[in-house]
């Protein structure tokens, strides 16, 4: 059982579907078919051998030879939880469009099909041009999915999405045959794309520095972060709920997988170079995402925008260059994974009950005869706002003893949004559950097949929350030769030091605004 | 002239190997010219049947049978006839692209009404010389030849745009190219010429050795006579290559020709061109190439903006097209700036793939047109995705593929094109092309968009066929009607809604079909899968285009 197998069946099962299976059917064969899926992942999961801070299950190909392209797929402690997160959230997803009627559903189906391959394909590639062509590709369902079945103003929000991340993707593709081809030309070696062998040429610090900031314009537009993210607010609004789940679950994590398989491993002279810039970037999404998450009354909108702020988190984890940040971020990815899912199908299912709608302002007193809706919801709640006993607890933790041990005032002032977490969550939990019902609210209970999508996650959830290590043990070997070329550039290195007066202002501009 | 010859003369006696003219190595082109005569021949035959059917097989017929000449050469370089032509795997790989362009134009022909206007035999009969024209063009490895070349290929195409001889957008598309075209060849001439008085020689390879010897670039600039003669040559290769800022005909010449013309000469000429721009820079000029390499650089770079900017704005496939041709050209160009193995190869590659992405999406057009009058309209394509998958999946690929994603063979091309500007030291200029491409998404994706996410519109009911209906508010769309007497009324499908005394003059003697013709969306079908399959395996072509690398590294 190669990874193949894996990646290519998702887009195999949608495609035998668009094809051969009855209209009606379509979505339930999809559904099963990625079942399937889900359960090869687990099975490289069972598989896979602790303690290994290398490849396994590598599949090595040789895919254009004149290009020193190759087909190298393998899994290791980055990436293997991802796959799995990846498969279990569009299984999910799936599950829960099958329950519910599409036009031109074969259409849609293949390409949820192809979404899960190209995801799945960006994570497990090995080779820098194979992972550029996935994530571009990842693209292309979602802009049809986006366009052909949003809602609202759908045509503009997935034209504008797709300019955002293609923009950035293009720089991606020229830094990363820049890349392959500046490492065989400064070190004259035939042309190579293997991460591997690129690891074992590094860069020099000039090339370094300009191929580091166009594929981190690429990955910041992909989270989004800050300055990147005009195309949020139109694209996760016109999503419909199942194809939000998976972007923002798991494409999203794409990126931030990104910067600690290419980016921190290639090039760690620029990674540390641009450190703070990286940090000040992930600080200012957090304060400025949780602001908007407080004034905004759109329940999908909380959610969103606690998105951008947890992907900050994840940045700052991953640009502590410390093992524990990485470590930490790693974690927080598989959570917020989790967590965001479930919580835009929670939005769904709390619209169903309060007249369609997604105003916050229109719900109210939903729990009043949802006991299980409301426990599912109160837990999810919890592990988004990082409750103690939660693993977005452990990781947000971890995230920050890496950056304290990096950057001190930078790890002070962040811990303030993770205390500002608490108030979104919990708002939009009372607002929606408790308090005063709202005019065209029905509290119902929570339908089955909605139950079978949001509890299982919400299992999931609760076994992280109980042992963390599970996420944890497997990673922690190759984190550390990852985070390592730049850990130790950055231990050698001085000037740590300015970045605090840099930090320090931006708390008082941004903590005071955004206080509770 | 006595010069020329004296100088012909020269290469000759320095060519010691085989007769004066290698009959094998000049098969292709032979094939080419014999398929064109004799079609012109077959088409003087009353019989419909044989106009019709006959001819258009023939066509085809001839430029497979130049393929498989192509084939049979391949891997045999030999430059023939006293050195004029260079028959090597370069040209042979570029004569295969413009025989598939050729192939793809005549099916893409049928039912079209412009070979029926301007006699079956004279339209395909020209198209075949047009493309003897361009192998010639492509080999020509001698000033004289080339300019044979240029006049061989353009004059039939002059002709074939303005061949839908009753309408009036196909008349001035022709005149237009006609003018223009003669600007350039006239520019091209002039170019040659300065460059001969500078080298003293019209053979690629005596010019190349008389430049690298380096004793005509005197002064800081160099030899004033060179550098006007090379500036004047880009100029001529820029008007056929559709390069900014000569490019200004494309857009109009593209909206008013035939659609299959355009297709052809947005694939083939295109390629031509290009083909001539490696052959001459990267082989005759190559000495040169500090000189030249800056100019062609700056050219790409407005030509990639140029295109890209223009046709953001546009309502008309074809324009769109046209302007998106301008931009690619300009992508391709800077395979051409390095001057290098590598870029020759990608250069190569790109245009192959140019050739499989647009064909599908010129097919697409044809079939709209065939099916409603404003088929050209990018509104027109609005809920294509619901009416007709298949087509509307083709022109996704191909806009997809202009626009670089991948999984498509576009993609391929741009990779291995960024590959060698970054590996010749002219990153700025990858990046360049990266700017266009993130420019053209917005118009490629418009394309899209309309087609999956745009409720359908009605086609708007001919002015003409409105009056004839007799007041009749709902008269469907599809009447069209043919002129009495036309062969093509009684053919096909076509006319279903033409009654007695409601035969309306439109413009175009076919009537539009309630289907696009099979053929028509057998070809978008072809290309659309070539490029997604050599964009997922696309060694095939790395192989090809390694080929036309080396095939010029055996002369510098």
């Amino acid at each position: 059982m190669t990874l193949s197998i894996l990646i290519w069946l998702p887009l195999a099962i949608s495609l035998v579907a668009a094809l051969l299976a009855p209209r009606a059917l379509v979505g339930r064969f999809v559904a099963i078919g990625s079942l399937v899926t889900l359960g090869i992942a687990i099975s490289f999961l069972v598989r896979f051998k602790l303690g290994h801070a290398g490849l396994q299950f590598v599949t090595d190909k040789v895919w254009i030879s004149a290009l020193g392209i190759h087909y190298k797929l393998g899994l290791d402690g980055l990436n293997v939880a991802l796959v799995v997160l990846t498969a279990l959230l569009f299984s999910a997803s799936l599950v829960w469009s099958a329950f519910r009627e599409w036009e031109r559903a074969r259409v849609f189906y293949f390409f949820f099909g192809l979404a899960e391959s190209a995801v799945l394909g960006a994570f497990c590639a090995q080779d820098l041009a194979l992972f550029v062509a996935f994530f571009d590709l990842m693209l292309i369902p979602f802009y049809f999915m986006v366009g052909m079945w949003g809602t609202g103003e759908r045509v503009r929000a997935t034209t504008k999405l797709v300019i955002y991340t293609l923009v950035g993707s293009f720089f991606m593709l020229a830094a990363a045959i820049a890349t392959g081809v500046l490492a065989s030309s400064q070190h004259g070696t035939p042309i190579t794309f293997v991460l591997s062998s690129l690891r074992a040429l590094p860069l020099s610090r000039d090339s370094q520095e300009w191929i580091f900031l166009c594929f981190a314009v690429a990955f910041l537009v992909k989270m989004p972060l800050v300055p990147f993210h005009g195309w949020l607010a139109d694209g996760y609004k016109a999503m419909p709920i199942p194809v939000v789940a998976v972007f923002s679950g798991v494409v999203a994590k794409v990126a931030a997988y990104g910067f600690l398989r290419i980016v921190l491993p290639l090039f760690p002279y620029a990674s540390v170079h641009f450190q703070t810039l990286m940090l000040l970037i992930a600080l200012v999404s957090i304060f400025w995402a949780t602001a908007v998450a407080f004034t905004t009354s759109d329940a999908r909108m909380v959610v969103a925008y606690s998105s951008i702020a947890q992907l900050g988190f994840i940045t700052l984890g991953i640009f502590s260059l410390r093992p524990e940040g990485g470590q930490g971020a790693l974690l927080q990815m598989l959570n917020h994974g989790l967590v965001t899912a479930a919580a835009f199908f929670i939005v769904a299912v709390l619209a169903g009950r309060a007249g369609g709608s997604e105003d916050l302002r229109d719900m109210g007193g939903i729990a009043f005869r949802a006991p299980v809706l409301a426990s599912l919801f109160v837990i999810v709640a919890f592990a988004w706002l990082a409750m103690p006993g939660s693993p977005n607890f452990i990781g947000e933790f971890m995230i920050l003893l890496g950056t304290f041990q990096s950057k001190l005032a930078i790890a002070v002032i962040a811990f303030a949004g993770v205390i500002a977490a608490s108030y979104y969550a919990l708002r939009m939990y009372i607002t929606s559950m408790h308090n005063r019902a709202g005019r065209e609210v029905a509290s119902r209970e929570i339908v089955v097949p909605d139950f079978a999508v949001i509890a299982p996650i919400v299992v999931v959830i609760l076994v992280f929350a109980f042992y963390p290590q599970f996420g944890l043990r497997r990673s922690e070997a190759t984190l550390k030769t990852t985070v390592a070329p730049a850990q130790v550039l950055a231990a050698r290195g001085p000037g740590a030091r300015a970045a605090i007066g840099a930090g320090g202002t931006a708390y008082a501009r941004v903590g005071g605004g955004g206080g509770p | 002239m006595i010069a020329i010859t004296t100088a012909a003369h020269d290469a000759a006696t320095h060519q010691l190997t085989g007769p004066p003219i290698d009959w094998s190595s000049l098969s292709p082109l032979v094939a080419l010219a014999a398929g064109g005569m004799v079609l012109l021949l077959v088409g003087l035959l009353r019989s419909e049947l044989v106009r019709e059917r006959i001819v258009p097989a023939l066509a085809i017929a001839t430029f497979g049978v130049t393929i498989g000449l192509c084939i049979w050469r391949f891997d045999h370089p030999a430059s023939i006839i006293s050195g004029a032509l260079r028959i090597d795997d370069l040209a042979l790989i570029l004569d295969m692209i413009f025989s598939v362009a050729g192939i793809a134009t005549v099916l893409l022909s049928w039912r079209v009404a412009a070979p029926a206007e301007s006699g079956q035999g004279e339209y395909f009969g020209l198209l075949i010389f047009s493309v003897l024209g361009m192998a010639v063009f492509v080999s020509a490895q001698n000033l004289v030849t080339l300019f044979l070349g240029i006049e061989l290929l353009s004059v039939p195409l002059y002709i074939l745009c303005a061949s839908e001889t009753r309408r009036e957008g196909s008349l001035e598309s022709g005149l237009k190219y006609l003018v223009i075209g003669s600007v350039g060849s006239a520019t091209l001439a002039y170019g040659l010429a300065l460059i001969y008085g500078a080298t003293g020689a019209t053979d690629f390879s005596a010019i190349a050795s008389a430049l690298s010897a380096g004793k005509l670039l005197g002064g800081v600039l160099g030899d004033p006579l060179l550098l006007t003669g090379l500036g004047l040559v880009i100029v001529g290769f820029a008007f056929k290559a559709s390069v900014a800022p000569f490019h200004q005909w494309t857009p109009d010449v593209y909206e008013g020709a035939p659609t299959p013309i355009t297709a052809f000469m947005a694939t083939a000429t295109k390629a031509a061109a290009l083909g001539v721009f490696l052959r001459f820079f990267d082989v005759a000029a190559i000495g040169a190439q500090d000189k030249w390499a800056p100019m062609l650089a700056a050219i790409a770079t407005i030509t990639i903006i140029v295109g890209n900017v223009g046709a953001l704005g546009q309502s008309s496939l074809k324009r769109m097209l046209g302007y998106s041709g301008v931009a690619q050209a300009g992508y391709m160009l800077g395979g051409v700036v390095v001057g290098t193995q590598l870029g020759i190869q990608a250069t190569v590659l790109y245009l192959v793939a140019y050739l499989f992405m647009n064909i599908a999406g010129f097919a697409v057009i044809v079939a709209q047109q065939q099916v409603r009058p404003d088929g050209d309209d990018v509104a027109a394509l609005a809920g294509l995705g619901a009416r007709n998958p298949w087509l509307a999946w083709t022109m996704t690929i191909s806009m997809l593929s202009l626009a670089g994603i991948p999984g498509t063979v576009g993609f391929i091309g741009k990779f291995q094109l960024i590959h060698a500007l970054v590996d010749g030291n002219y990153t700025w200029l990858a990046i360049v092309l990266v700017v266009g491409s993130m420019i053209s998404l917005g118009y490629y994706l418009r394309v899209i968009a309309a087609m999956w996410m745009r409720a359908a519109v009605p086609a708007p009911v001919p002015a003409a066929a409105a009056g004839g209906g007799g007041g009749e508010p709902a008269f469907p769309p599809i009447s069209g009607g043919a002129p009495e007497g036309d062969p093509e009324s009684s053919f096909g499908n076509g006319a279903p809604g033409s009654g007695p005394g409601s035969a309306p003059a439109t413009p175009s003697p076919i009537a539009t079909l309630r289907f696009a013709h099979p053929g028509v969306v057998l070809v978008s079908l072809v290309f659309a899968g070539a490029t997604v399959f050599f964009g997922i395996f696309p060694s095939p072509l790395f192989d090809l285009a390694s080929h036309a690398g080396h095939a010029i590294s055996g002369i510098f």
